[in-house]
């Protein structure tokens, strides 16, 4: 029991660690005003770092996410709107920058998909349930004297 | 019937879908420029060579021209060097130097040792030139034509078959259509 307590803290410390350093990336640190800020995470978390593609450009550390996160804080710390950063984003780098592509008819299909599918498993529960419902109960122990 | 056929008809479009999607020769990380067809960003920055000579994009207009992203640090910028001092010797269209992410003296030696194919070389210092013209790695060539649109983009080491293939036919559409 207690030989593992170690292996245990070590996967503690690894698993509790791992939710910390996003913010840690930014050298330049936080914006002043809270709102911002909070604007500013939630802009970078939804930007895909071009690089290394499944990650965003907060969670990134290669140069060019750097030089976006400057970019985003430098437009916020200007007045500009979330629209405004995302168009800039998108202008340059298309829609798969966002992690979360607006609504849009040539979006549809993504957005759409899973409730196609659910649509889909449905209809092939209910087709499965009405026939079984059809068959003859065959599992049950044939009537007769015990 | 149709028993038999939604199998084989699932098959087929996983298939079709695999094939495509699997097929090796496709580079997942090159994504289409939203570029493509639109203005080409201007900049104005400094030469390479000369912090005190200026490179513009602007002294450009009008003619077909080819930007080259690269970095002393990218080794695909090294495969693509001798292809684009090939392609600098036909002396087709001029090639604009980008260097991105990187120090003036590192890519100064780097021309002076391995040559230099470019008519100019813009040093973006920060970054933004490249944010702007949607940059995510190098080597990334541009291909502008005469009324300054971006109309081809290649991400990948320049090879003498791509520009045969790829540049040629272009810069020569992008001609007749300028004229």
């Amino acid at each position: 029991m207690n030989s593992k307590l170690p292996l245990l803290a070590v996967v503690l410390a690894v698993c509790l660690s791992a939710g910390v350093p996003a913010r840690a990336l930014d050298a330049n640190g936080q914006l002043e005003d809270p709102v911002l800020q909070a604007r500013y995470e939630r802009i970078t978390k939804d930007l895909r770092c071009l690089v290394c593609q499944n990650e965003s450009i907060a969670d990134s550390n290669v140069e060019l996410a750097s030089d976006l996160r400057r970019q985003v804080r430098e437009m916020l710390s200007a007045g500009q709107s979330d629209d405004a950063i995302f168009d800039f984003m998108t202008d340059r780098y298309g829609e798969f920058v966002r992690f979360n592509p607006p609504l849009e008819p040539k979006t549809l299909l993504i957005w759409g998909a899973p409730f196609l599918v659910l649509v889909l498993g449905v209809v092939i529960i209910f087709r499965i349930v009405r026939r079984r419902s059809r068959m003859p109960l065959d599992d049950e122990p044939a009537p007769g004297p015990l | 019937m149709w028993k038999f056929l939604l199998p084989f008809a699932v098959f087929v479009a996983l298939a079709v879908l695999f094939a495509f999607g699997l097929n090796p020769k496709r580079d997942i990380h090159a994504l289409p420029s939203p570029l493509i067809g639109k203005a080409a960003p201007s900049f104005s920055l400094t030469d390479v060579m000369d912090p005190n000579r200026a490179v513009s994009n602007a002294a450009f207009k009008g003619q077909v021209y080819i930007v080259n992203v690269w970095g002393t640090w990218c080794e695909a910028c090294r495969q693509e060097h001798e292809a684009l001092l090939g392609i600098a010797r036909q002396q087709v269209v001029p090639i604009i130097g980008l260097v991105y992410m990187d120090q003036r003296d590192n890519a100064k030696e780097w021309l002076e040792q391995l040559g230099n194919p470019y008519t100019a070389v813009a040093f973006d210092t920060d970054g933004r030139t490249a944010i702007d013209w949607g940059v995510y790695g190098a080597p990334e060539t541009f291909l502008v034509d005469g009324q300054g649109r971006v109309i081809y983009k290649f991400i990948s080491p320049m090879t003498p078959e791509v520009w045969q293939r790829e540049f040629l036919p272009r810069i020569a559409a992008a001609r007749r259509a300028g004229a």
